[in-house]
């Protein structure tokens, strides 16, 4: 069909708007809103139409990709992974940093030792001793390149704290982390895989007391 | 000339395992008078308080740094000359060089073992 003209639209309209509405024709309708789909279309070049039609592409991709990411709960890496695997980071710091001065109190105490002692064998000790001393300098590096994780997970976090923002109400805020339980809720052994939680943060941690107390029935 | 091994030293570093590693290679060198601080501004402070004859510090320290607190020392009329030792993981040219440029002495990368302290303080200091 061929599209009316902007005039013609116009003419119709008018002198289907002058008869009262009980004299209105279905098909006169029709006819003129065909004419208005017709000039519609007759707006659009194909380089237009082309253009549009991958707008429309790129909007679904990205309807897509917000629900793909939706999906994966990044609330949860902000709220639970991330201050997770810092905590856990800044426990391996203080580990290293407290074992590393118990090594060195030893060292000391040999090498204090040693100088009382005197004879052949101090010398060797003494060089053992500073063997010792240059070693413990691993915990040094080994707390800078950590806090040059922590410093990139801050930024991660940042960069996940923005992404949720600009989602807005799309992603639904995580329910806080549960603690974690040894045993379901209802009282049945966990699997085994269930029991791999590696060591615990000193706070979560149970002491040699408590473990003491449940082997014995007392807890 | 003679290296004086009651000479007074400041070490800073932020991390105490390293003061105190530091300090136990310098006593095993023979230097037992060793001060400590634990950031450059500290270690400013300790400097203007009292005479020290060697500084040894890390770089990567807060709030001052150990570049930072070369520059204090270096632009002081009183501790300019002082001997500086930076001792740190900053194993790039680029820090080398500003390092180079702000006046420090000698330049130790961390890890670094007791031959290396060794070598570098009579470098600095003179053979003792």
């Amino acid at each position: 069909m061929r599209p009316a003209s902007q005039a013609a639209i116009d003419r119709s309209l008018e002198e289907l708007m002058s008869r009262p509405a009980t004299k209105l024709d279905v098909a006169e309708i029709a006819e003129i809103v065909r004419g208005i789909v017709g000039t519609l279309h007759g707006d659009l070049t194909a380089g237009e139409a082309a253009v549009y039609s991958e707008l429309d592409g790129l909007a679904q991709i990205i309807r897509n990709a917000k629900a793909e990411i939706a999906e994966i709960r990044p609330d949860e890496i902000s709220s639970r992974h991330l201050p997770v695997a810092q905590d856990e980071l800044d426990a391996v710091v203080s580990a290293t940093e407290a074992a590393t001065h118990s090594i060195m109190a030893a060292a000391e105490k040999i090498e204090a030792t040693a100088a009382a002692v005197g004879g052949e064998h101090a010398d060797a000790l003494s060089e053992a001793v500073t063997n010792i001393y240059e070693a413990c300098g691993f915990q040094d590096i080994t707390g800078q390149r950590i806090t040059k994780v922590v410093r990139t997970l801050h930024q991660i976090e940042a960069k996940v704290a923005a992404l949720l923002a600009a989602f807005g109400d799309e992603i639904k805020p995580a329910k806080p982390a549960a603690p974690q339980e040894t045993a379901p809720a209802d009282g049945a052994m966990p699997r085994d895989k269930e029991l791999l939680n590696g060591p615990q943060l000193p706070a979560a941690a149970i002491s040699q007391d408590d473990i003491d107390a449940i082997l014995s029935g007392k807890a | 000339m003679a290296v004086d091994m009651n000479m007074p030293i400041l070490i800073v570093d932020d991390y105490k395992t390293m003061l105190r590693i530091i300090r136990n290679l310098l006593k095993q060198l023979g230097f037992d008078n060793v001060d400590e601080a634990t950031d450059g501004s500290a270690a400013l402070l300790k400097l203007r308080q009292r005479d020290f004859a060697l500084v040894i510090s890390d770089w990567n320290m807060e709030p001052m740094t150990g570049i930072e607190l070369l520059r204090e020392v270096r632009a002081d009329a009183r501790l300019k000359d002082l001997p500086f030792i930076m001792v740190t993981a900053e194993s790039k040219t680029e820090n080398v060089i500003s390092a180079k440029a702000a006046g420090v002495s000698n330049y130790i990368v961390k890890p670094f073992n007791a031959a290396t302290l060794k070598m570098k303080l009579a470098a600095v200091l003179g053979n003792f």
